[in-house]
């Protein structure tokens, strides 16, 4: 405790002379990477090789090997579940890699937990910032780093080292404030300077621009090209192109869990970079037919929805679901979907806006009014909504139908005949197994568990279908069968609207397609207009606009 | 939450049992600090619990509370709910039993008995919506709220036992209630009385209520995945209340069954930590109706043997608490009971 | 007329009573605040208050010197508090399971203690206490001299200790790193603080404090133990510190205003209002506080969950 105490010390004089000599010498250095652009003579801080990971039933991170440059701004990019988050994590030892290795400026290292990253000068700024609310922001950046005096801590030295590192950097934060009153923009900026209070000489930043306003965004570029300029390398992990050509010098796309290439930023433009994330995969295609679309079952108007943590998340919807026809919705994940969807289904009011039913309006109703007026729902999360993990799978069959006969007598009593009949005809038609109504459906694949939600909410003849990541995580052969379902469902002339982040699913499944990106619906397309490339595209924030050009000059037209 | 929630298998009872055992050999420990032989203390605990029908007997008297108290309490964790105020719960019962049972001392048995009953059910479900509907309406964290409302409970009582239902003896108590009123005792001498047939209904309503009606369904779907439940249609909130409110009252029996079938009267502060020892059943019978039938017969069986033991020996009946703490905290602690047997079961 | 009917219930007398009544409760929610601000519920208070009762009065029996008996009390308070730790920090048993079963074990175990060693039932004999000091000058100031003046010491350990723990909590680094845990002990043990070995301390200090708490019952207040003599004063003091905001000041003056209905309660009885009303004041106030209608009393994020690294 003595010793870690000394060392904390030494290292924040360190710290604080950095800043003094920055501070006093206005004009640094040219950065390194701008004068010494070629292969041979570069530098590399941190090198990854043959990194693998693998998660029960996934490879996060397939034989990845990767050099991040001195002082360069290096972006890292990828769909969800590229396997992005899970590198940097390893890197800074919050998951240890299966097989391959580390090396930083030069040395190989074990990263087994986080304070070993720190010492080494690696910083990481989570998606999920690791910040005490009930302290102030100076308190949170010199945690266990304290300047002091037989412990007492040293506030005023404290607040002042943090508005030095704030001012070198353009990080404008109150060091004083409570981190509770503040933004999100602005806890952002206190997990920066906490890395660089520690001396980061790699800053790691997980998709950073997710939680931010276009103008947070724009500061936040400012003060990354302060780092570099001031010697901090950084790595960039984001799924939007624009900002990857905005700032970084070097971009590495990964996909599926591999690296697919590295490129210079300055070398490569937008239609590269989308084809290299959404990639030229044989698809699955599902057998149908044309859509035989009828008459609007359900349709959202100016829907605007705010998130858990109050900043709008949809923002001012329509669209409009068919009879017959699948309206899938295109888009990375995080752009307002999962509040779109649980604002038709009830479980969050929106803030305004209709959302109705053969034209009558349901928006605000409890889930359970809306399920009885005949829509279905598979939810993203079947963990977390869509499943009793303790109950068995005739129990979970009749959730969100338990109120209803058959399944009660007289008001109260379960009929656990009707329960099992039930069970038994749904496991039989939709092939769960086991076939065994009893048991507790924790134990069952996720491929079978899912199959008990789809069961249930297909089966019971829903006007309209709202089907959220139906296949997330699922095998092959559960994921056809899914696909199946629901072109059935569509068959039998239910609206079926469709949220993926799979753009080979939204493509096989949808008559049309909208693509929504930060909260609002930025295109719909019919399915003979959209291909991946466009939808990618679109999805990554792309001008509209521009994408009709490019399918206009023949691009596609393959 | 495994804790709170789990089933009744035979895989399960090693913790339980493991509990019972090492809470038994801390309490040998005990017993040798007091200067007896371990083997003589457990063996006069025994016989003097369960080897004759009158003891066995006695041992119902005393377990019929504690199923009371278990029920609730176990009824209230199957929603993930810690009703640490059954103590509370059944001193306001028992006060409103009292109070309709030394009144209307005119109205027929098969009127005034049931009256006194629902009127302490009613009573103590009420006690428990409060610190529910807290929880339900503002997040309010549960425990905190059950233990300042059996304070609150505790004053009230002392107050309408001193004042206004004071009876005409000296002692702080109320006045005999009216035998139509009472649960009458069904084995003499002891004090075994049909409040024993009231607690094996009550665990029968309890496990019917749980896994045969849609109520039990919601119930335990808010209590295993409150996310899932809402997105099943079910309301959290409303069924949190209603799963405090049936525990309240469920628990409040305790009360009613001391007033009405054992002492006929309030007597102020009457429980020896009933409502806390419903903490320890309900966890020692898993949550399940049954489970705590028996974990109340051993915890009726200790206290019986243990008041002989503290006769017949030297060794001081408080044992049974120390030796019931024990338990409530191994129970808790199933890592190290598992590990413990496991490692026992490899050497 | 008023003013003689506020003198009667406030005046140097009944405040000097508050004070000594809000004592041990000061004690046992300062050793709350260390445990709650870790992350750790401590519903035990209550047990490792008797538990100081008891050895405060035993170690004090066989030494003869009530402030060896002192530390007895510490020492047992923080052994009780080690065992809650053990059971919450090192086997996740839930915090509130295991706080029921250390007050139910220490009913327990310190009458069968009582009845083993002095084969007496009720109350322990007389042992030497703790005396009661009047200090040189402040006793001749009015009004706060009748107050403060003539105390017994451990009154004054009290508010010294609620200083101590303010600026423990504070203004020290390990204050800080306490409240850290006890908000968000991931964000604490990213930066490299050890989130376990805090929380060991933390509800170690916590009983021992407690247990300080119930010795000022047994060997200052009065000079003898009796069954159950703490009467659910850690459940007072447990809302003491959730009524004062989790803060030594707020519970400080919780401990007060809960020691001043205390003392306050016989004279009311006397002008006509039940004592037993005033008596549920301060359970009725703390729910009151929880429920967010006088300003919300918000417990730190973590309590009452076990922290497991990935």
């Amino acid at each position: 405790m003595r010793r870690v105490e000394k060392t904390r010390v030494t290292a924040l004089q360190r710290r604080e002379a950095r800043v003094r000599r920055r501070c006093s010498r206005p004009q640094a250095a040219r950065p390194k990477h701008l004068h010494t652009f070629g292969e041979s003579a570069v530098e590399n801080i941190l090198e990854l090789s043959h990194i693998t990971k693998r998660f029960p039933g996934v490879i996060a991170n397939d034989d990845i090997s990767l050099g991040i440059r001195r002082g360069e701004i290096h972006a890292l990019v990828g769909e969800n579940g590229s396997g992005k988050s899970t590198l940097m994590s390893i890197v800074y030892g919050l998951y240890r890699a299966d097989t391959g290795e580390i090396s930083f400026k030069g040395a190989p290292v074990q990263i087994g937990e986080p304070r070993t990253a720190i010492e080494l000068g690696l910083g990481m700024v989570f998606q999920h910032f690791m910040l005490v609310d009930t302290l102030t922001v100076a308190e949170n950046v010199i945690l266990h780093a304290e300047p002091h005096s037989w412990g007492f801590v040293d506030y005023k030295r404290a607040v002042k080292a943090v508005e030095e590192l704030a001012t070198a950097y353009g990080l404008r934060v109150d060091a004083r404030a409570r981190v509770a009153d503040i933004s999100v923009g602005q806890e952002q900026r206190v997990e920066i300077l906490k890395a660089l209070y520690r001396q980061a000489e790699v800053l790691i930043l997980d998709e950073p621009t997710a939680v931010l306003t276009p103008q947070e965004t724009e500061e936040l570029f400012q003060v990354m090209n302060n780092l570099r300029e001031q010697g901090t390398t950084i790595v960039f992990i984001t799924h939007k192109i624009k900002e990857v050509l905005a700032i970084s010098d070097r971009v590495s796309v990964l996909r599926r869990g591999k690296l697919v290439g590295t490129r210079n930023t300055a070398e490569t433009g937008q239609r590269e970079l989308a084809e290299m994330m959404v990639g030229r995969e044989v698809l699955l295609r599902v057998k149908k037919e044309p859509a035989k679309p009828a008459e609007t079952v359900a349709s959202v108007a100016g829907l605007q929805v705010r998130d858990r943590r109050g900043m709008p998340a949809v923002k001012d919807v329509s669209l409009e679901v068919r009879r017959g026809e699948v309206l899938g919705i295109a888009g990375v994940e995080g752009n307002g979907q999962q509040e779109l969807v649980e604002a038709i289904t009830g479980l969050t009011a929106p803030e305004e806006g209709l959302v109705l039913l053969h034209g009558k309006p349901i928006q605000g109703l409890s889930p359970m009014k809306i399920k009885r007026r005949g829509v279905s729902y598979i939810p993203e999360d079947r963990h977390k909504r869509g499943l009793i993990l303790e109950y068995s799978v005739a129990d979970n069959l009749i959730l969100g139908l338990h109120s209803d006969p058959p399944f009660v007598e007289r008001y109260l009593f379960r009929n656990d005949r009707q329960i099992k009949a039930h069970a038994a005809r749904l496991v039989e038609s939709y092939d769960v197994r086991p076939p065994n109504p009893d048991q507790i459906i924790r134990t069952l694949s996720g491929g079978n568990q899912q199959k008990v939600v789809v069961a249930r909410e297909f089966s019971r003849d829903p006007e309209f279908l709202v089907c959220s990541q139906p296949t997330r995580g699922l095998d092959i052969g559960a994921i056809e069968f899914i696909h199946q379902e629901i072109i059935r469902q569509r068959d039998q002339g239910t609206g079926v609207l469709l949220v993926s982040a799979e753009l080979d699913e939204i493509l096989s499944l949808s008559d049309r397609i909208a693509v929504m990106f930060d909260g609002r619906i930025v295109a719909v397309l019919t399915i003979e207009e959209a291909d991946e490339q466009r939808l990618g595209y679109l999805m990554l924030g792309g001008d509209p606009q521009q994408a009709t050009g490019e399918l206009e000059s023949g691009v596609t037209a393959k | 939450m495994e804790l709170r929630q789990s089933s009744l298998s035979s895989r399960n009872l090693l913790v339980p049992l493991g509990s019972v055992v090492l809470a038994l050999l801390v309490g040998a420990v005990f017993v040798l600090i007091a200067g007896e032989n371990p083997i003589t203390a457990y063996r006069v605990l025994f016989v003097e619990s369960f080897g004759s029908v009158r003891s066995i007997a006695t041992t119902l008297q005393r377990a019929t509370p504690l199923i009371f108290t278990g029920l609730g309490v176990a009824f209230a964790f199957r929603c993930g709910l810690f009703n640490i105020g059954a103590e509370g719960q059944l001193y306001v019962g028992a006060i409103v039993a009292a109070i309709i049972g030394v009144s209307f001392g005119d109205l027929p048995r098969v009127i005034h008995l049931p009256m006194a009953v629902a009127g302490g059910m009613a009573a103590g479900g009420i006690w428990a919506a409060v610190p529910g509907i807290l929880k339900a309406k503002l997040g309010v964290h549960e425990v905190i709220n059950t233990i300042m409302m059996n304070f609150v409970a505790y004053y009230l009582t002392d107050f309408l036992v001193t004042g206004p239902f004071h009876g005409g003896r000296w002692a702080p108590e109320t006045d005999r209630v009216f035998p139509t009123a009472a649960l009458e005792r069904i084995f003499l001498p002891t004090r075994l009385n049909s409040g024993i047939i009231l607690a094996v209904v009550a665990i029968a309503v309890v496990y019917v209520i749980l896994w045969k009606t849609k109520t039990g369904y919601e119930i335990r779907a808010v209590g295993f995945n409150p996310g899932a439940a809402e997105y099943g249609g079910i309301s959290v909130a409303r069924n949190m209340v209603l799963a405090m409110v049936i525990s309240g009252a469920v628990a409040s029996l305790a009360g009613v069954e001391q007033v009405l079938g054992v002492h006929g009267r309030f007597i102020q502060r009457f429980s020896p930590d009933l409502g806390f020892m419903g903490i320890a059943v309900a966890l020692l019978g898993k949550n399940h109706p049954v489970g705590v039938f028996f974990a109340a017969v051993l915890f009726g069986a200790l206290r019986t043997g243990g008041a002989a033991m503290d006769r017949l020996t030297d060794v001081p009946r408080e044992l049974i608490v120390i030796i019931q703490a024990m338990i409530i905290m191994f129970v808790a602690a199933d890592e190290l009971i598992r590990r413990l047997f496991a490692r026992r079961g490899k050497a | 007329m008023w003013w003689e009917y506020i003198t009667y219930f406030i005046n140097a007398t009944v405040l000097a009573a508050a004070l000594r009544m809000a004592t041990p409760l000061i004690f046992a929610s300062m050793g709350g605040i260390f445990s709650e601000r870790s992350g750790v519920i401590n519903i035990g208070l209550e047990g490792m208050m008797l538990t100081g009762a008891f050895m405060g009065m035993l170690v004090t029996f066989y030494t003869n010197n009530p402030w060896v008996g002192l530390v007895g009390a510490l020492l047992s308070g923080g052994i009780v508090g080690m065992v809650h730790a053990v059971a919450a920090v090192r086997y996740k048993v839930d915090q509130v399971v295991s706080g029921t079963a250390i007050n139910i074990f220490a009913v327990g175990f310190t009458v069968f203690m009582l009845r083993t060693i002095f084969d007496v039932a009720g109350t322990s004999p007389a042992v030497p206490r703790i005396r009661t000091v009047a200090l040189p000058v402040v006793r001749h100031i009015p009004v706060i001299g009748e107050i403060i003046g003539y105390q017994n010491p451990m009154v004054y350990m009290a508010l010294i200790l609620v200083v101590v723990v303010h600026i423990f909590l504070f203004h020290t680094v390990w204050g800080l790193r306490l409240r850290a845990v006890g908000e968000h002990p991931k964000a604490a043990d990213t930066v490299g603080i050890n989130v376990f070995l805090t929380r060991y301390i933390a509800v170690i200090t916590s009983g021992a404090l407690a247990g300080l708490g119930g010795a000022y019952l047994s060997i200052a207040h009065l000079s003898r133990f009796g069954d159950e003599m703490t009467a659910g004063r850690g459940f007072i003091a447990l809302a003491a510190m959730i009524f004062g905001k989790w803060t030594p000041f707020g519970a400080l003056g919780a401990a007060m205003l809960f020691g001043f209905a205390d003392a306050v309660q016989m004279r009311l009885q006397e002008v006509g209002i039940p004592r037993h009303f005033v008596q549920m004041i301060p359970y009725i106030l703390t729910m009151v506080a929880l429920a967010g209608f006088i300003g919300r009393a918000t417990p730190p994020k973590s309590i009452g969950k076990p922290y497991e690294k990935e």
